[in-house]
């Protein structure tokens, strides 16, 4: 057996798989330990935040201690936040319609354009051409500008409580920088949040863990089922084969999915939990084990060891668990990954029509990706949503798939390359 | 028509050593001859007729020797060479359980045709039918299989297929490794039929026929030469070889013969013990001391080369022809 | 020559049919045969001769549809596991692949113990079950020392054949099966099984029933020589009878098709 142990890590692929795969685990294991944010904790006020570094305004202005840079492009940047290429576009066409040349409109220097725009336009000007509604389009562009080029900073005006006018309480120049390891609150959101607010990082996590169990415990279930009935109908044959593959045809004829759509309606939506659903799932996709098992064994049934085992008077227990399991051990365990790995997937199905577990305790894989289409983050653009999620349901798989290839090269060396 | 001299090559496995299969082997055919190769598995034979086509891939290596078939000289020819030019024109090689080689989804003819444009892409349909009708008539098969796909032939037919197809385009010299050793004794009666036809009626120049069963050797080879890990042990003509070896090995091989005939009554069967070394690292000395009845000290010590007797005998032992007789008669 | 000796197994109208409707297949088609205890006798046939399926019926593995077998004179009571068990006291089977015949997860040790309990040796102190297995082992040449705690698949072809008889060593029946043992055997090595058999045959009085597509080796080896074809019995006798002189059709072209050293061997029959 031992050789068998050396020869399975050996391969490359079960290597690569096994090794995603446990990377994969780790992160799901110690990552709770390490960030202790609640999955499920609605922290924005909004929905779909796209990933990014989130600093605390009021807690950057009230830093202890702001510095003061003087950068050279500093101005640029600012410009070129606000200033689109398509905004920029439109100050060129509407200097040219004014009677600048156009040889003198670079808009790449925003700083010129700018400094062009602001002594020419007006925005009571009606040029040639140019309809009502372009005007007022113009006329917003000179107002998102405004005060761009300024290099007078802003007031800070705090109401006084007595005489309820605005006081001055400072100025936050432009050239005014806080230190971020100094500002309060700064949250970084890896993969922003979701429709209801909810920080995706913690909750991908979280959901890979709850998905990964769901597949164990339906794999195991599956698993067992399909090599108790597959061993049966192998071995015994004659009524019991016929009496098992007749259920088994029922479960093929019985398009799967469409079975655990039903059951897991009629359960309802207050008995369905994590565990309920991969039960489900477990009873109802043994099929191909089954299958599988049987035809394994049914060719091992007359191999000369059985014959010798037989004759050496051994009890059919004993020839099911020393003659045939071992043979099919390593059939078995291949057929337990790719359980698995269809059961993550079903789970992942099921929860996309909103037939998975509930949606209040614990996060899916499959629920993630029902939120973020019910709530539109594709149409939207919002790929932090739905891209992870996606990733990570196929990372996993494919990590399975390939530990499964491997141990297929392994115990079947005609498939070597 | 065939000869080779002094042929080396070797396997290299996955973790890089080497194994010497045909370790200077020498050999020669003349026009009209059918040599057989005897061993047991594991002797090399089936290395060796690879080895004779010129034809290597990873992971058989070419290292040493020479082949000339015809004149032609094709040691060191690239394979896409031989694969072109040599094979099947020059040599046709028939492996193994040939008749397995056979696409269960084309038809015969479709098969032979695939077989002769990868050789001449020059010819049309209509000449491959042709050929194809006037080859297997002269070898005694029905025309009707060229339409048939192979699942519908017996085990034998389509062995016998399978050397009609490999001799279509008049090679001058069949190499056959044990082809009529997955058949019933009736097919097999055939195929060995088909084949002394092919040598009888000058289809094909000259044959190698390799097997590990030696009354059918008898019966097909005019020389025998017996092989043993890597080397060749005895060269004798077929009667000879059969029923007067020289060789210790060779004598041992000839009497584990069982033939149902009233001769074998009077012959006890023998066995030699142990098992072939293993080439990774082939022994100093002869290689067969250490199961030899007969070694002496210093067998296990210097590599022994073959000995010529006569015209056409040779046989690789340190003992005597006469050592070796009287060896034979007294003990056993 | 085995006229007068007991009879050891015997059977009459043995037939064996597979499946039924379009796919009925009759492997072995009422069959008749009288085996004599120390006799050794050859069924000769082409694959698909029914031969190993009848073998099976004789070893008890399959159960014959119709016709009786009878053992020692008594019909043959096989119908529960006990039974199956005091039969498989004795008769035994050695078989032809020895690579699929050993469990491979199971140690020689294991292998050989099993023999020692089954003839009821499963009490006896360590040393003496060690000294069983020696002698056994010795018996085929192989040594004991050298084999403990091995796998079975680290032995060569031919070592693991002779394990095969070690074990029937220890488990002494009174009829031994042989299925093509020598089939898979170095031409080398074949004499050496050969010679196992016919000592422990001497040794312990076995008979010894051969199951063979080589007619050389039943001639070889049988007194008693029974030609299978399409599950019946086309020719039976003594070696010589059958082979030297045939009298069926069948029985001449399968000699005739045999390639021959001693006599001319005839090609034009084909």
């Amino acid at each position: 057996m031992k050789h068998i142990f050396s020869q399975v890590f050996h391969s490359g692929k079960f290597l690569v798989g096994f090794t995603i795969l446990g990377i994969l685990l780790l992160i799901i294991v110690f990552y709770p330990l390490i960030v202790r944010h609640p999955p499920l904790q609605i922290i924005g006020q909004g929905t779909f935040f796209p990933p990014g570094i989130y600093v605390s305004t009021y807690d950057a202005i009230n830093a202890p201690t702001l510095y003061t840079l003087n950068l050279d492009d500093a101005a640029v940047r600012r410009i070129e936040n606000r200033l689109s290429q398509e905004d920029r576009v439109a100050m060129q066409e509407w200097l040219v319609a004014f009677g600048v040349p156009e040889s003198e409109i670079d808009i790449t220097n925003t700083e010129q354009l700018l400094t062009q725009w602001e002594t020419y336009y007006d925005p009571d000007l009606r040029l040639t051409g140019m309809t009502f509604a372009r005007m007022r389009y113009f006329q917003r562009v000179n107002d998102s500008v405004d005060g761009l080029l300024s290099t007078s900073g802003v007031i800070i005006a705090a109401r006084n409580p007595e005489t309820n006018e605005l006081e001055e309480t400072g100025i936050i120049k432009q050239t005014d920088f806080a230190n971020i390891g100094q500002v309060a609150n700064v949250r970084f959101l890896a993969l922003g949040t979701d429709n209801f607010g909810r920080d995706i990082m913690p909750q991908l996590v979280a959901a890979a863990g709850v998905s990964l169990l769901i597949g164990v415990i339906a794999g195991i279930i599956a698993t067992a089922i399909g090599l108790v009935l597959g061993l049966l109908a192998g071995y015994v044959g004659g009524l019991v084969d016929d009496i098992i593959m007749f259920v088994t045809n029922l479960f093929t004829v019985i398009p799967t999915f469409v079975l655990l759509i039903l059951i897991s309606f009629s359960i309802g939506q207050e008995q369905r939990g994590a565990v309920t659903i991969a039960m489900v799932i477990g009873f109802t996709s043994w099929v191909w084990t089954a299958r599988a098992v049987r035809s394994q064994v049914m060719s091992l049934r007359d191999r000369d060891h059985v014959n010798l085992s037989k004759l050496s008077g051994h009890p059919i227990s004993r020839i099911i668990f020393a003659d045939i399991l071992p043979y099919i051990a390593s059939y078995v365990v291949m057929a337990f990954i790719l359980q698995v790995s269809s059961g993550i997937l079903a789970e992942a199905q099921l929860s996309i029509l909103g037939l998975g577990p509930r949606t209040t305790d614990t996060p899916t894989l499959g629920l993630m990706m029902n939120w973020s289409m019910i709530y539109q983050a594709h149409i939207l653009g919002n790929w932090w949503a739905y891209l992870p999620v996606l990733l990570t349901i196929a990372l996993i798989t494919f990590s399975m798939n390939l530990m499964n290839t491997g141990l297929d090269q392994v115990f079947n060396p005609a498939l070597r390359d | 028509m065939l000869e080779v001299r002094d042929l080396t090559t070797k396997y290299v496995t996955r973790y890089k050593e080497d194994v010497y299969a045909v370790d200077h082997v020498s050999l020669k055919i003349e026009e009209g001859k059918t040599l057989g190769i005897a061993g047991e598995s594991g002797c090399g034979k089936s290395t060796l007729a690879l080895s004779l086509m010129g034809y290597y891939f990873p992971p058989l290596h070419y290292t040493s020797g020479e082949i000339i078939i015809d004149g032609q000289n094709i040691t060191g020819m690239k394979a896409d060479d031989v694969r072109k030019s040599i094979l099947g024109r020059e040599i046709a090689y028939i492996p193994q359980a040939a008749m397995n080689a056979l696409n269960p989804t084309r038809k015969i003819i479709d098969f032979i045709g695939d077989v002769v444009r990868a050789h001449d892409p020059s010819w049309t349909k209509q000449m491959i039918n042709d050929h194809a009708r006037a080859s297997f008539e002269r070898l005694g098969l029905p025309a009707e299989v060229l339409q048939k796909y192979p699942v519908e032939l017996s085990g034998g037919m389509k062995q016998r297929t399978v050397i009609a197809v490999s001799v279509i385009l008049s090679p001058k010299v069949l190499i056959a490794d044990e082809p009529s050793s997955a058949l019933d004794v009736t097919s097999q009666k055939m195929v060995i039929k088909m084949l002394r036809d092919l040598m009888d009626t000058g289809f094909i120049k000259a044959m190698i026929f390799i097997t590990h069963e030696l009354p059918l050797l008898y019966n097909v080879a005019d020389e025998i030469m017996v092989m043993y890990a890597g080397q060749i042990v005895e060269h004798a003509t077929a009667k000879q070889a059969v029923f007067d070896p020289l060789h210790p090995y060779a004598k041992g091989l000839m009497g584990s013969i069982i033939v149902p005939e009233s001769g074998l009554r009077s012959a006890k069967l023998t066995a030699i013990p142990g098992s072939p070394p293993n080439l990774k690292n082939p022994p100093a000395g002869c290689r067969f001391a250490e199961r030899c009845k007969y070694a002496r000290a210093d067998c296990k010590v210097m590599s022994v080369p073959l000995y010529d007797v006569a015209y056409k005998r040779a046989y690789r032992c340190v003992l005597t022809e006469l050592e070796l007789r009287r060896a034979y008669e007294h003990g056993e | 020559m085995a006229s007068n000796r007991n009879l050891c197994l015997s059977g009459k109208g043995v037939t064996k049919v597979f499946g039924f409707g379009r796919q009925r297949t009759v492997a072995v088609d009422h069959v008749d045969f009288d085996f004599h205890e120390g006799e050794i006798i050859s069924l000769v046939g082409e694959s698909g001769s029914g031969k190993t399926t009848l073998a099976k019926m004789l070893l008890g593995l399959i159960n014959t549809s119709e016709g009786e077998i009878f053992f020692q004179g008594q019909k043959r009571d096989i119908s529960s596991g006990a039974k199956k068990r005091e039969y498989w006291k004795n008769i035994q089977a050695i078989f032809q692949d020895p690579y699929s015949a050993f469990n491979t997860f199971h140690k020689i040790d294991e292998v050989l113990l099993d023999c020692i309990k089954l003839r009821g040796g499963g009490k006896l102190p360590k040393e003496e079950k060690v000294k069983l297995m020696t002698d056994a082992c010795n018996f085929v040449n192989l040594k004991f020392a050298e084999l403990t705690n091995k796998y079975p698949f680290e032995l060569s072809g031919g070592q693991m054949q002779r394990l095969m008889i070690a074990r029937i060593f220890l488990l002494k029946p009174r009829i031994l099966v042989a299925d093509e043992p020598t089939s898979m055997v170095d031409a080398c090595s074949r004499a050496t099984i050969l010679d196992y058999l016919m000592k422990l045959r001497e040794e312990i009085g076995m008979t010894l029933i051969f199951i063979t597509h080589d007619i050389g080796l039943a001639y070889y080896v049988s007194d008693t020589v029974y030609i299978m074809e399409h599950g019946r019995f086309v020719e039976s006798g003594t070696a010589d009878a059958v082979i030297l002189r045939p009298k069926e059709p069948y029985t001449r072209r399968l000699i005739n098709d045999v390639p021959k050293i001693y006599e001319e061997w005839d090609l034009s029959t084909v």
